[in-house]
């Protein structure tokens, strides 16, 4: 047997260092991010306090935007922000749960790999682009063929009938919530898939083997075991849905007016200050835009927090379960 | 959270700027409006041509470009929309027109083509207020007899970003019908009651051009290259004129600007027989006491030869160069108001 040779003590002092070294600058990446975070706030705080100091807890509940009469309220955008991501995440749930269990469970294997590709490269196209498609493609396809049939055939009947009226123009909130949607459903398909991969085949070989259907098996083996996973990619969807700016910005007709109608046209935080901050001249309007950013910045910190807890929480019943 | 930290940060972030910007100190930097940009850019290429002293213009939006300037970033701010004579004398800045440009509205009507339509400023604001919702109503069928107009609705398509041509048509419908003046008023950016918002003059001309029945209103080289189904308009003095260099030039060559203090003079409603009623020109500020005075006699001096080389060119992108006495009393104003 050889002996273990000893250790120079030189070398042994350089790989501390090193160690130190190393773990120093880990640690300074990572409070990077918190001093980012930090500054983030703080520039978002400072800049929207004229705004919340002017004009109070009304900010929150005027529908009104006029740069005439300085004169702000930040209740249409944040209307128009969460409508448009509820009906984006409202289209893209159910279909990107298709794809992800086509994908995992159903799909011949040819043909897993071309379309788990095509929806990584869907994943990567630049906002823009889905913003001037929405507008030069989707948005007359919508306003000659389908808004007509809605408004037609739906706007009629009670109730549903409010949020198809008023004329065609083809952009509007519904648009907006589906070429969101469109953007949305790669990520969380994506994630949904990666997840329903991870299910353990030894749990589903046994759901076979007591005669469930692949039917029995996807929604009462593969979804629950998956249940916190998808959660997450909802959430990184609809995190992407609210701050997403270009694409809507083409196509939701940016107009600071809440409507019952999903035809007309709307407006979001970020398409609001991304059309006006150039030209936003004086105090008061250029802080009522940043007092906009910090709503929205609340608004994704409050969605990703509940979330978190959601995770939480069925994490503890997943546990106590066992 | 360390907030001495975060601003700490920030401070050498802006030092890396500024170090970055100071590797093109040859060049004269500017930023602002959007509306004169290809102009200036190519007034830029040939000047660096003639005389190797280039421009580093941002075009970044008129209230950007008066922000840069009253910080100081730049050596020359350039705004769509003039700053009134108080502000220039409190800030210490000298304003002064540069280029000329008109706005134009444009309709997608079946049977109405460039040029056959004639309204006036009260009857468009009366559509952007949404009191005329038909094309067919009696206001619009008794300025155009000869039109057979369709009872298909009317669809207003504004611009949604804040721009000087927001600021120049809301100008004009405000000077032109009491009640949008009272309800709306003049800005880059308005509160639009009924319509539909586009982004930028591409977002408005398509909006338009794929709308059946909807107006919008653009910068006249945009209505003109993409050969856009204009309105005639109705001027001051009662004529129906339609948009172009002339009836452009006509509108600022009436103007009254040598009793206008600091040149804020905005050429909407302008009289004399020939003159467009959206006529606007782009101004340039500069500070009277520059920080830099080197930066601010190189700056003149592009401007000097833009004056005197740059109508061509202007002409040629379908602007409108200034009239000559305007010139005239502009360097008036540089010998005098720039130390």
């Amino acid at each position: 047997m050889n002996p273990v040779p000893a250790i120079d003590p030189a070398q042994a002092a350089g790989q501390r260092l090193r160690e130190r070294m190393f773990r120093g600058a880990t640690f300074a990446a990572a409070l990077l991010v918190l001093l980012l975070l930090g500054g983030v706030a703080f520039s978002l705080a400072v800049g929207s306090w004229p705004a919340f100091a002017h004009f109070k807890f009304a900010f929150l509940t005027r529908e009104i935007w006029n740069p005439v009469t300085d004169e702000y309220g930040a209740l249409a955008p944040i209307f128009g922000t969460l409508v448009t991501s509820f009906l984006a995440l409202l289209l893209a749930i159910p279909v990107s749960l298709g794809i992800a269990i086509f994908l995992t469970e159903l799909a011949p294997v040819w043909l897993k790999r071309p379309v788990g590709i095509a929806i990584e490269l869907l994943a990567a196209v630049p906002s823009i682009i889905f913003g001037i498609w929405g507008l030069f493609v989707l948005a007359p396809i919508l306003q000659r063929h389908v808004q007509p049939w809605l408004i037609d055939a739906l706007g009629p009947l009670p109730f549903v009938g409010k949020l198809f009226q008023g004329p065609p123009y083809g952009i509007g909130i519904l648009t907006a919530g589906l070429v969101l949607a469109i953007m949305v459903i790669p990520f969380v398909s994506a994630v949904m898939r990666d997840v329903f991969e991870t299910v353990p085949d030894v749990l589903k070989e046994s759901g076979y083997g007591l005669g469930a259907t692949t039917w029995e098996v996807i929604w009462q083996v593969v979804v629950p075991y998956s249940r916190t996973g998808m959660i997450g990619g909802i959430m990184l969807g609809l995190g992407r849905a609210l701050g997403e700016t270009m694409a809507v910005t083409f196509v939701i007709g940016n107009a600071h007016r809440i409507s019952s109608s999903l035809l007309a046209p709307g407006t979001t935080i970020s398409a609001s200050i991304a059309n006006e901050f150039a030209e936003a001249v004086g105090d008061l309007y250029t802080s009522s835009l940043i007092a906009l950013g910090a709503l929205l910045f609340l608004i994704t910190f409050t969605v990703i927090a509940a979330a978190r807890f959601m995770l939480l929480r069925l994490d503890r019943r997943a546990l106590s379960s066992v | 959270m360390n907030v001495l930290s975060a601003k700490r940060m920030l401070l050498t972030a802006v030092g890396a700027v500024a170090f970055a910007g100071s590797a093109h100190a040859i060049d004269i930097s500017g930023a602002g409006a959007t509306f004169p940009y290809p102009v200036y850019s190519k007034w830029a290429d040939a000047y660096k041509q003639q005389t190797g002293v280039g421009l580093n213009y941002q075009s970044i939006g008129s209230g950007g470009g008066i922000k840069q300037i009253k910080a100081k970033t730049v050596t020359f701010g350039a705004s769509d929309m003039p700053l009134e004579a108080k502000d220039l004398q409190q800030a210490g800045l000298v304003q002064f027109p540069m280029i000329i440009g008109g706005v134009v509205p444009v309709v997608n009507v079946k049977g109405v083509s460039g040029g056959q339509m004639v309204l006036d400023g009260a009857t468009v604001a009366a559509i952007y207020l949404g009191e005329i919702t038909k094309w067919n109503d009696s206001r619009i069928r008794k300025a155009n007899p000869k039109l057979a107009l369709p009872a298909t609705a009317i669809a207003p398509v504004y611009r949604s970003d804040g721009s000087g041509t927001n600021f120049l048509f809301s100008n004009y419908l405000s000077s032109a019908y009491p009640k949008f003046l009272s309800t709306i008023g003049a800005n880059t950016s308005v509160q639009w009651p009924v319509g539909i918002g586009a982004k930028g003059n591409e977002g408005v001309a398509n909006m338009t051009a794929q709308t059946d029945g909807a107006i919008g209103y653009v910068e006249y080289a945009y209505a003109k290259q993409n050969k856009m189904a204009y309105v005639d308009l109705v001027n001051a003095a009662g004529n129906a004129v339609a948009p172009n260099a002339e009836s452009f030039q006509a509108a600022a060559a009436n103007a009254d600007w040598a009793h206008a203090p600091g040149y804020h003079l905005i050429l909407t409603n302008q009289p004399g027989a020939k003159s467009w009623p959206i006529t606007g020109a782009s101004f340039i500020l500069l500070y009277s006491t520059p920080p830099d005075p080197a930066a601010t006699a190189t700056a003149l001096k592009f401007f000097d030869w833009a004056y005197k080389n740059g109508g061509k060119m202007a002409a040629d992108l379908d602007y409108v160069p200034l009239p000559d006495s305007l010139i005239k009393l502009v360097r008036a104003t540089w010998k005098a108001e720039i130390k």
